[in-house]
């Protein structure tokens, strides 16, 4: 086991990808932030927290998408849905999908239909804590990395998050 | 996590677990049906066919839409103007259907035990949408996720059951899932309605003066007067059913505390219930029917993985 994030890190790099977003979409006047559920509602929660110090609370519009009816292991293993809550309208707004890990794609692909089952974004962006750029099954890439590591496919990348979890870290299982 | 059971062939086979994720998976296909785009595409590669050997709008539309909605491919199956008519047995009917490659099959039947028997011959998944005088699984479900909307829970809540016991699926599969999540269960209706020995069979209490009951309950789950199941009168005529355990809005309003009313439909207005209460601001009957699409579409998801 070794450890990709440490607690001080996993905070830096909170506080950089919002910067980064911020840095892309100034105000967030015309963006939306999704997080995906279950485990990238951490990282938005966290993200959203942080800039809403930086611009005004009330214009960040801030949603979670559940994408367990999308995706495309149904038939091989059931997931237990979760909630998705998205009150506002996307139509024509900028999207900052935020996730944990990026790997193989396929996450990622579900939620791009199901976001575009509540209305047609005029673009969509990928934010991610870890992008697993090795075996990639899809072509889709982050937008903003927190921090890209190269695995194989046996080893496990977990995410650990105080909420949840106790303590913050990113960690690599071999 | 998945259900505990290949089948769903009756309430009495799952477990609580499976219930409650019946039920939590519901809420996540309620909304699903709010949004601007009311369908997903979980079973886009399962064909489904709604085998209904018994007539019926509600339950076969409510599994149709159920269907389409989780994008499966669906085909309707009537026994009336199919070659079931022409002698046809049930299983040689189910194979044939099987052979053109579908995978589950919905299906209702006036046999009792009919999916029961369909199940140990075919491998496909079954549902069952009401056989004979045994079980309708998806009712109760739906009528347990209707009372958990209101109430929050059905732990201690009171249900009355009241009506045509006796040859009610709707009143079976209700009485075992109300028990199993801790629901207090009374059923009430003419004697000659009600089945002797289901105090000691089924574990409820039993009332055969609908006012009494009315007076202990939180819900009132109202049943159809089943003509077509009976062969002997059991009770004089409509009219006398209608006056001794009709729910009126005077009945109600001489009861003095606020009831919840619910029906599984199709209603016998004038019968079991008066109009005023089927409409009446304390019935939840259409939410029972919207609700009904979201539990059937839980329990089409949640088996067809299997």
């Amino acid at each position: 086991m070794k450890t990709i994030l440490s607690e001080q890190q996993v905070a830096l790099t909170v506080k950089r990808l919002a910067h980064q977003v911020l840095e892309q979409h100034l105000k967030l006047d015309n963006t939306v932030i999704i997080g995906l559920q279950p485990r990238g509602i951490f990282l938005s929660d966290r993200m959203v927290h942080e800039l809403s110090a930086l611009v005004e609370p009330a214009s960040i519009s801030y949603g979670k998408l559940d994408i367990t009816f999308y995706r495309d292991d149904v038939r091989t293993e059931l997931h237990v849905a979760n909630k998705t809550d998205i009150p506002f309208s996307i139509e024509g707004k900028q999207v900052v999908l935020i996730d944990d890990v990026l790997w193989t794609g396929r996450t990622i692909r579900a939620a791009l239909d199901a976001l575009l089952d509540f209305g047609r974004p005029s673009k969509v962006e990928l934010c991610v804590l870890i992008d697993r750029r090795f075996n990639r099954q899809l072509p889709i890439q982050p937008d903003y990395t927190g921090r890209a590591i190269d695995t194989i496919t046996t080893q496990k990348v977990k995410v650990f998050w105080k909420e949840k979890d106790g303590n913050d870290c990113v960690e690599l299982i071999s | 996590m998945k259900l505990s059971t290949k089948h769903l062939l009756g309430i009495k086979d799952l477990t609580t677990e499976d219930i409650q994720l019946i039920l939590s998976t519901a809420t996540n296909f309620k909304d699903v049906l709010q949004r601007p785009v009311k369908k997903v595409p979980s079973l886009r590669d399962v064909t489904i066919v709604n085998l209904f050997y018994e007539n019926s709008t509600r339950t076969r539309f409510s599994f149709e839409l159920a269907e389409k909605r989780l994008s499966a491919d669906t085909l309707n199956f009537a026994a009336s103007n199919s070659s079931a008519a022409k002698g046809e047995t049930l299983l040689d009917t189910v194979n044939n259907i099987l052979s053109m490659k579908v995978d589950m099959v919905v299906m209702r039947h006036s046999a009792s035990g009919a999916p029961h028997f369909l199940s140990k011959h075919i491998p496909a998944a079954i549902i069952n949408a009401g056989d004979g005088i045994n079980e309708h699984p998806t009712q109760a479900l739906l009528d347990a996720f209707s009372m958990i909307e209101k109430f929050g829970s059905l732990k201690g809540l009171k249900v009355a059951i009241i009506g045509d016991i006796m040859h009610s699926r709707v009143a079976l599969s209700n009485i075992y899932l109300l028990k199993k999540m801790g629901a207090e269960i009374m059923v009430a209706g003419p004697p000659t309605l009600i089945p002797k020995y289901i105090t000691e069979a089924l574990g409820v209490r039993v009332e055969y003066n609908v006012k009494n009951a009315l007076q202990w309950c939180d819900v009132a789950n109202v049943l159809r007067i089943q003509l077509e199941r009976q062969n002997q009168p059991l009770f004089s005529s409509l009219r006398e059913y209608n006056l001794a355990y009709g729910i009126s809005r005077k009945l109600l309003e001489s009861i003095g505390k606020e009831i919840t009313i619910m029906h599984p439909g199709p209603i016998n207005r004038g019968v079991e219930l008066d109009s005023d209460v089927a409409d009446g601001p304390s019935s939840i009957v259409l939410n029972q029917v919207e609700n009904g699409v979201a539990v059937r579409m839980a329990v089409l998801y949640l088996l067809s993985g299997t």
